[in-house]
């Protein structure tokens, strides 16, 4: 019975919001300005801000469940309930602006995000060798070639640019090659995005509601 | 007016499309990795393994939702298969809002076979809430040894790379797509499978969402000719010093 009442609400309501939006976007209408503005954007900011609780809750209650339970791996779920809690401690009680709450991101935060973008450059390096291993055909090598040649003209050598490579093959490579083919893949991605939403604004999808 | 026109002219496209759609049968070219997805699935829940779902940290206000609501119109379908196994699809998500919908999408899932008392909240996790947290704390369903499916389908930045080195390092099948151009080529490098382009928006059409999905693939590639044709044109009339 729930079911039968709850789903024809939620998308009367979102394919509602939807063509307000859609609207408002297309003609200017003041009105539909006020009421995007008044209503619809506090709306959309108080969920956003409701919904970001309900998932720093979910993490905690995810990770707890672990420790409590024992489960493989649960010591690092000990550590991120440890440091959760610290953290809400420290901003909520303290406030944002306070030192140590700054110390924490300059001195945790941003070196453990620093150094996962270090990382990042070599677990791609290796992904691409396994690459070759894994899917060997002329898409993958073509890939792989290109990646070497780019990176080759790209890194500071000792003697100086490669002729040909830096000044004329890389450029003709990232600016013809690359922008063309992600144009290509764009228009694509353009399309089938225009056609989500329109599912969703005819109600044939509906992610919400059950 | 030309953007309102396009909307409108595929939306009358779209439902026109759908109507005939009823009476004929889709043909489809042949996309391996929704293939192989199909029977990893099958194999997963009859070996007892487990199907981990991840819908990336778009969110669903911005322009990268429709990406989201992709992910979640597959997840709907992977969690009607699933939800009966002995262990359920685990989805994780790097975004508040888009952790409460699938949240509903899975719980709906559970109800539709009669199983709404079997549904776990911790089934849908919100593995971190910035970009690396969210990769690093999806590596841990990644590499669970119980997990042998693992698909990415929503939007990623460059930390989808560590979800997907996480794939390569095991023995699971593994699908990826996004909108993003940066992740598509991520994944292309370190996943066994990806979409490319609109491959990840017909993801719905290939494992059979509904007769929309099909009416909106079939719209889309009205447009594409039609962009192509566009495109052609323009460059002769470039080539020949018109425009």
């Amino acid at each position: 019975m729930r079911r039968v009442l709850k789903a024809p609400i939620s998308t009367a309501i979102a394919i509602a919001v939807g063509l307000v939006v859609l609207v408002g976007y297309f003609f200017p209408f003041p009105l539909l300005d006020g009421l995007l503005q008044v209503a619809l954007l506090p709306w959309a900011l108080i969920l956003a801000a409701v919904a970001l609780w309900i998932g720093v809750l979910n993490l905690l209650y995810v990770h707890w469940r672990k420790v409590r339970e024992r489960q493989k791996g649960s010591i690092y779920s000990g550590v991120l309930v440890l440091a959760l809690l610290l953290t809400t401690m420290i901003g909520v009680g303290l406030g944002l602006n306070n030192t140590w709450a700054g110390r924490l991101f300059t001195y945790v935060q941003i070196p453990i995000e620093m150094s996962l973008m270090a990382v990042l450059a070599v677990s791609l390096v290796y992904a691409c060798v396994r690459l070759l291993y894994r899917r060997f055909n002329l898409f993958t090598v073509v890939f792989a070639l290109t990646v070497f040649l780019v990176l080759l003209s790209s890194v500071p050598l000792p003697f100086g640019e490669l002729p040909f490579l830096s000044d004329t093959l890389r450029p003709w490579i990232a600016e013809v090659l690359t922008v063309g083919g992600a144009r290509g893949v764009l228009l694509g991605v353009a399309l089938g995005t225009v056609a989500t939403g329109l599912r969703i604004l005819t109600g044939s999808d509906r992610p919400y509601g059950g | 007016m030309w953007g309102l026109g396009f909307v409108f002219v595929f939306l009358v496209l779209l439902l026109l499309f759908a109507i005939l759609g009823k009476k004929k049968k889709a043909i489809f070219r042949e996309i391996p990795a929704f293939k192989q997805l199909i029977n990893a699935i099958g194999l997963a829940v009859e070996e007892g393994k487990q199907v981990h779902f991840s819908l990336g940290r778009g969110s669903v206000n911005g322009p990268e939702s429709t990406s989201s609501f992709i992910g979640l119109s597959v997840l709907e379908r992977i969690g009607n298969v699933t939800c009966t196994s002995d262990f359920p699809v685990v989805a994780t998500t790097g975004e508040g809002a888009l952790g409460i919908l699938t949240q509903d999408v899975l719980r709906a899932s559970f109800r539709g076979s009669k199983g709404e008392y079997r549904y776990d909240t911790t089934l849908a996790q919100i593995s971190g809430l910035t970009p690396f947290s969210y990769a690093v704390g999806t590596m841990r369903p990644v590499m669970d040894e119980r997990v042998s499916v693992n698909v990415l389908m929503g939007h990623y930045g460059s930390e989808v790379a560590f979800i997907g080195d996480a794939i390569g390092r095991g023995h699971s099948f593994g699908l990826a797509g996004s909108d993003s151009l940066v992740a598509q080529a991520l994944m292309y490098a370190t996943v066994q499978e990806t979409l490319i382009g609109e491959e990840y928006f017909a993801s719905g059409a290939y494992l059979g969402a509904g007769n929309m999905h099909l009416a909106s693939l079939r719209t889309q590639d009205v447009f594409r000719w039609m962009l192509v044709l566009i495109i052609l044109i323009g460059s002769a009339l470039k080539l020949m010093g018109v425009l």
